[in-house]
């Protein structure tokens, strides 16, 4: 029975992977650009709420309606001042630019918050849950993360494919060069789906910071779950994200059941297995552009 | 030199360089000074410049995987710690000569480095520099649940500790200083071979390079064995300096940080950038260290604007370019000038007499 729950938290925490790796799956699919600051923008967003809830005492889940638009904002900016001049040099210089951002932001954030571990307070509902049999329960928490998480997913996939602003994210992703002769302007749509992302990424972070303990070195922890949930579902699509985010929660929380030390490892094993034998994914995107 | 020899050998291809003569003729005595530094320097000076010395070698093998393999891995803290808790295994547990166990432990990251690969490459870009980076967690992970390493607590380096502290700090250092030639020598050596024009060639493009017969993805395989080996060998050098290796910083990606800031300042894709920015990064460690975490952002801040703005780094403000080469691997005309003057003479004679069908 103890089994059963370690699987069933396990997928709730998926879907926390999922919505975490939603962006990053985004700006690749879009851009391919690997951001290498994902995990410490989660983190700055977890930050923002912490900083909103706690000393501004904004209701929880309140925050989350300024702390999405703060970051979507940054997200445009982010584009428009950094990422496209380093798309514009090519080669490494998105990887490096990404990298370097990644360290100045984690140090920054060592500076002005110590890197004392914080929490978001959300009150009762941290640990309300839902008895389902006598051994078995979900906490509400865990479960509204995994109903955001897929509404997310599902939210952006029919952003990509149905809105006007999605198709042209997806030429551009096709075909840079036909897009902008189309009429499309690469760099504006860049900066639009970088802000989606961020904004996503926003979310996740406040998701984040009200489950777990967090301090400024998190964000590496969380690159790295956000990239396997994204290698274990495949490149490229979306709803291979929320199911590699699964697996990868499921691999943690079972290998946790093990032996609480062979969580993290347990995660990283099964992504290096998919590696290994199947390097497209669970579910590979049909078409490889 | 003669027309006439000119004419029977129309081009004359040159390696070495005013330049590359001026720079052996600098860096032959300041080795030489490198060499007695036991005998002239303090301790703390040397264990400092033992530091400096690992950050050229990691410098160094970073710039041989981005710079010429076009592979940008932050996960080389893997080798470093295999290379690091290989030599103390080797020298205390298995109780081999500390000096002897350097080699073996490089060779062992080396052989553990070619499997890695295979899982390695699945990926490329920023997705390839991530799973290096969870490779490299991967054996953290894995040497804390080991008890005969110490587990999460790590293990010291006693082999060396009965030597008197003068001469364990001396040996230390020499040994560096041989690694440093040796890494920095390997790479000028690979640079100059047929293997070498193939890595500037997959590092112009890779696709190209493929089509001309260059084995695209055996030469990173190489590369990648390589740089794996010179950063086990950083790890031993830092290991036998600190006579303490823990899991936490020994596989911290700090290091990956600190070697991709020396190649970006230094200047990417040369042999003489890391050189530069390894003597940048370490001084300005030491002069920002009282500034705590500022010193990380500044050095963060100054990567990203020398990527976006100057691409080739302090090396290429220094060389011009790429005019200056204290390490010729490339080819060039011996006389660029005199053989278009020979093109000419050549019409000319055509023009005047060879009666040309």
């Amino acid at each position: 029975m103890e089994w059963l729950n370690a699987v069933l938290q396990g997928v709730l925490l998926g879907g926390l992977y999922a919505l975490l790796a939603a962006g990053l799956s985004l700006m690749f699919g879009v851009m391919r650009i690997v951001n290498l600051a994902h995990g410490v923008l989660a983190v700055v967003a977890a930050y923002l709420g912490y900083f909103l809830v706690d000393k501004l005492s904004v209701p929880a889940f309140l925050c989350i309606l300024i702390v999405i638009p703060v970051m979507a904002g940054i997200g445009y900016v982010l584009q428009l001042g950094l990422l496209n001049p380093a798309l514009a040099r090519g080669g490494l210089a998105p990887i490096l630019v990404t990298f370097g951002l990644a360290v100045v932001v984690t140090n920054l954030l060592q500076q002005f918050f110590s890197a004392d571990t914080r929490s978001i307070q959300t009150g009762a509902i941290a640990t309300d849950s839902i008895q389902i049999t006598g051994d078995i329960s979900i906490g509400v928490f865990p479960l509204l993360t995994f109903v955001v998480g897929v509404a997310v997913i599902a939210g952006l996939q029919m952003y990509l494919s149905r809105s006007r602003t999605g198709r042209a994210m997806r030429a551009a992703s096709d075909d840079k060069e036909a897009a902008q002769l189309m009429g499309i302007d690469n760099r504006r749509i860049y900066a639009i789906a970088t802000a989606i992302a961020l904004g996503v990424v926003g979310l996740a972070g406040v998701f984040l910071g009200m489950r777990t303990q967090f301090s400024p070195t998190y964000g590496d922890a969380t690159l790295i779950f956000a990239f396997e949930a994204v290698i274990i579902g495949g490149l490229g699509s979306l709803w291979g994200t929320l199911i590699g985010g699964i697996v990868l929660g499921v691999a943690q929380t079972v290998g946790a059941q093990i032996n609480p030390a062979y969580g993290i490892l347990a995660g990283n094993l099964v992504f290096l297995a998919i590696l290994a034998f199947r390097p497209t994914g669970l579910l590979p995107k049909a078409v490889n552009s | 030199m003669t027309t006439q020899e000119a004419t029977s050998a129309p081009i004359k291809v040159r390696r070495a360089t005013k330049s590359s003569w001026a720079g052996l003729a600098v860096i032959t005595p300041v080795l030489i000074l490198l060499a007695m530094g036991p005998y002239i320097m303090g301790r703390g000076l040397q264990q400092n410049l033992v530091i400096m010395f690992s950050l050229i070698v990691l410098g160094t093998m970073w710039n041989l995987l981005a710079g010429y393999g076009g592979m940008v891995s932050i996960g080389q803290q893997a080798y470093i710690g295999i290379g690091a808790y290989g030599l103390v295994y080797i020298a205390d547990t298995i109780g081999i000569d500390p000096f002897l166990a350097v080699p073996i432990a490089v060779v062992i990251a080396g052989a553990l480095s070619l499997p890695i690969s295979f899982l390695a490459f699945r990926l490329s870009g920023g997705y390839f520099a991530i799973g290096t980076w969870v490779i490299a967690e991967v054996v953290k992970l894995v040497v804390e649940q080991m008890d005969v390493l110490g587990a999460g607590s790590g293990v010291s380096f006693m082999a060396i500790t009965d030597l008197s502290p003068g001469r364990r700090i001396a040996y230390v250092y020499w040994l560096s200083l041989i690694a440093v030639v040796v890494a920095v020598g390997v790479t000028y050596l690979v640079m100059r071979s047929r293997l070498g024009l193939g890595f500037t060639a997959i590092r112009d493009d890779a696709v190209a390079a493929g089509s001309l017969g260059v084995r695209v993805t055996r030469s990173k395989r190489i590369v990648y064995v390589i740089a794996g080996m010179g950063c086990a060998l950083a790890g031993a050098m830092i290991a036998a300096n600190t006579l303490r290796v823990q899991p936490e910083s020994i596989f911290s990606v700090e290091y990956s940080a600190f070697m991709i800031f020396i190649v970006v300042i230094g200047g990417i894709g040369t042999i003489e950038g890391p050189i530069v920015g390894a003597i940048v990064f370490f001084a300005l460690q030491q002069w920002l260290s009282d500034f705590g975490v500022w010193y990380l952002v500044i050095l963060g801040l100054l990567a990203i604007i020398i990527t976006l703005l100057l691409p080739r780094g302090i090396w290429g403000l220094i060389s011009g370019n790429g005019r200056i080469r204290l390490f010729p691997v490339g080819y060039r005309l011996a006389n660029p000038l005199e053989r278009f003057a020979l093109i000419k003479d050549k019409t000319a004679v055509a023009d005047k007499g060879e009666p040309s069908a």
